[in-house]
């Protein structure tokens, strides 16, 4: 089977941090890592290639240092890394972004083969959109099945495949036919390390890199800011609360007076909260 | 402002399709504002009440009609979701009913959505950003090739009638606002208990359009084999809880987090936690508060050991009341609780937890 994981370069965003004075964000020394929900996508697609067989190929769209996530992909085991990299792909909402993906995933069919499953993380942790997996499927004409918690079977005789995937309220399974794209849960799994021998191979291997024309892209109007529906015409930090908090002294008291003080202070503020565990405590 | 993003990311000249706006006639025939009705096993998720209170704000605004668009099974329950819609504030209530649609799936949702919305035009377009909302709401959008914005804090009606929706940006480090110029329908997606729950007003009517989508089960690839609840011990009810008290990594163990669970638990409340948290897996993600986790808007909110990132910020700036506690006096979270104590969360929610129980304990029933 051949499969292709869509990972996303992203910044640490743990390690962000906006400049006090001009509000912008201060990228420069902050690290670059896989979106960390994209890893739990690749995981699951090296299990099912380690189960069934065939190859894994990992697609990126980003600048040309998102070469190295690739090559952290290969070293825990992908097969095959596309770099999808234009500066008219600069500036891609996800629509554009889509867009770029689908079109490279038609390259990719036309190039080795056509993939049976695309994963995607679940979301990334910089756009938080969720919006891209589904996206693609849409482009793709792909069955889509999000927040999948685990692929439960698949058939490849009857080109079907079986989720479990996270629904409102429970756990929905489903069935569909392949192809398919699966968006998949974070802490389904844990990516592996990687072997020596995949080290090695990664060190050695060829990124495949396409611009948009490579990629198969005629119309660039749908590439970049130009392909995007959405404008950000505003970044700004939020506007800090007017006070701050009042500050409770409790220095020189007791556990006991400190306790009996907060709740004091609590049902102080918020008198209907009293009385609404007072109900509650009488069992109402 | 945005200088540094534009200077990494060159664009070609020419770029930024739309900074102006410049509708085309085929947009311009667009009106109304509607609500995306998640109804589900007979319940309508309550987040599309709040949408249907935001959405009528910005219809009254725009001058222009509030519908709720009900997808389902032929049934009572989308005749009740009809009348519910009316009772937050809609005008019409678009009712597409089907066999096939009894439980959510992507493929037959999103046509007979993207229908609807060809054939009758809204130009804003609002889902709750759950599970379902977001599956739907990506496909909708690119089928239509327009415009998303997910996970909205803040959606307003600029002078000249486009709708701008704001929403954390960076990791939730900055706030950011952004259009749909060009295209239409105008699309967001809202988390739970970001918006206030709107006023019912038992009584009031409107207009039922009835579709009847074009759908032939056979046609459908994907098929619902089972759907199992979650267990009603493992539900949490964080985001609507009146009453949650949530642990940071300041209180430095997964031990320590003993003490959130027991002061939650006697005041009947829910439990939560900070993402650092969650990524120390010391707590399951669902009980994650804040921009990646959950919105909540009690009554109270205990923050323990939480320093108070934007991210976390805006997940609970709802609460009435919010009480932190943090060693660190120039924590961030100061900035926005009601009522802060300088102090060791580890120390001071036990202490607590004996008042309230003390309080709390005549005729208390058992737990």
């Amino acid at each position: 089977m051949h499969i292709v994981v869509c990972l996303k370069q992203v910044p640490d965003s743990a390690q962000i941090r906006v400049h006090p004075v001009t509000n912008t964000i201060m990228r420069q020394g902050v690290p670059t890592i896989i979106n960390p929900y994209d890893l739990f996508a690749l995981e699951q697609a090296l299990q099912l290639r380690d189960q069934h067989g065939g190859e894994v190929t990992v697609l990126t769209m980003g600048p040309p240092m998102a070469e190295d996530s690739l090559r952290k992909a290969l070293t825990f085991g992908a097969d095959r890394a596309v770099l999808l990299t234009d500066r008219f792909f600069a500036g891609s909402d996800t629509l554009a972004t889509s867009f770029a993906l689908a079109s490279a995933i038609q390259k990719i069919s036309e190039t080795w083969s056509a993939p049976d499953i695309v994963f995607t993380g679940k979301q990334t942790i910089d756009g938080d959109t969720a919006q891209v997996g589904p996206g693609v499927a849409r482009r793709l004409e792909l069955n889509q099945l999000t927040y999948v918690a685990r692929i439960s079977g698949i058939d490849f005789a009857e080109r079907s495949v079986t989720v479990e995937r996270r629904a409102e309220g429970g756990v929905q399974t489903l069935k569909t036919s392949l192809p398919c794209l699966v968006t998949m849960l974070e802490g389904t799994n844990t990516i592996r390390r990687g072997t020596m021998h995949d080290a090695l191979r990664a060190a050695r291997a060829t990124v495949v890199k396409w611009s948009a024309a490579e990629a198969g892209i005629k119309d660039l109007t749908k590439c970049g800011l130009k392909g995007s529906p959405t404008v950000v015409k505003r970044v700004f930090a939020p506007t800090p609360r007017s006070e701050r908090a009042q500050i409770v002294d409790l220095t020189g008291k007791s556990n006991e007076e400190m306790g009996e003080a907060l709740m004091a202070e609590i049902f102080a503020r918020s008198p209907s909260l009293e009385s609404a565990l007072e109900k509650m405590a009488a069992g109402y | 402002m945005s200088n540094e993003t534009t200077a990494k990311t060159p664009a070609p000249q020419g770029g930024r399709a739309g900074m102006k706006k410049e509708l085309s006639e085929e947009f311009k025939a667009y009106k109304h504002v509607w609500v995306f009705v998640e109804l589900e096993r007979g319940q309508v998720h309550p987040v599309s009440w709040e949408l249907m209170g935001e959405g009528r704000k910005l219809a009254d605004k725009l001058g222009v009609e509030l519908a709720g668009v009900i997808i389902g099974a032929p049934g009572e329950a989308s005749k009740m979701a009809a009348a519910e819609c009316f009772a937050f504030g809609a005008d019409v209530a678009y009712v597409a009913q089907h066999e096939a649609l009894a439980e959510y799936r992507n493929d037959p949702f999103t046509r007979v959505f993207t229908d609807l919305v060809k054939t009758y035009k809204p130009e804003i377009l609002l889902l709750g950003a759950t599970t379902l909302g977001r599956d739907l709401a990506g496909s909708v959008a690119t089928t239509l090739l327009t415009g998303l914005t997910a996970d909205s804090t803040e959606l307003a009606v600029d002078a000249d009638g486009s709708l701008a929706a704001t929403r954390p940006t960076f990791g939730g480090s900055l706030l950011c606002t952004i259009y749909t110029l060009n295209y239409r329908p105008q699309m967001a997606t809202v988390r739970p208990r970001v918006m206030a729950m709107p006023e019912r007003r038992e009584g009031r009517i409107g207009r039922v359009v009835e579709v009847v989508p074009n759908l032939v089960e056979s046609d459908i690839v994907t098929k619902v084999l089972s759907f199992l609840p979650d267990r009603e011990s493992s539900k949490s009810n964080l985001a609507y809880a009146d009453i949650v008290v949530a642990g940071g990594i300041g209180l430095q163990s997964a031990e320590n987090f003993q003490l959130v669970k027991a002061l939650a638990e006697v005041l009947g409340g829910e439990y939560g936690c900070s993402r650092p948290v969650v990524q120390k897996g010391w707590v399951p993600v669902d009980r994650q508060i804040g921009q990646t986790g959950k919105t909540i808007r009690p009554k109270l909110y205990i923050a323990a050991g939480i320093s108070g990132a934007i991210q976390h910020r805006v997940g609970v700036e709802g609460a009435d009341l919010i009480l932190a506690i943090n060693t660190d006096k120039n924590a961030p979270i100061f900035d926005f609780a009601h009522v802060g104590v300088v102090g060791d969360a580890t120390r001071i929610l036990p202490t607590l937890t004996r008042a309230f129980r003390a309080r709390l304990s005549v005729n208390r029933l058992a737990s």
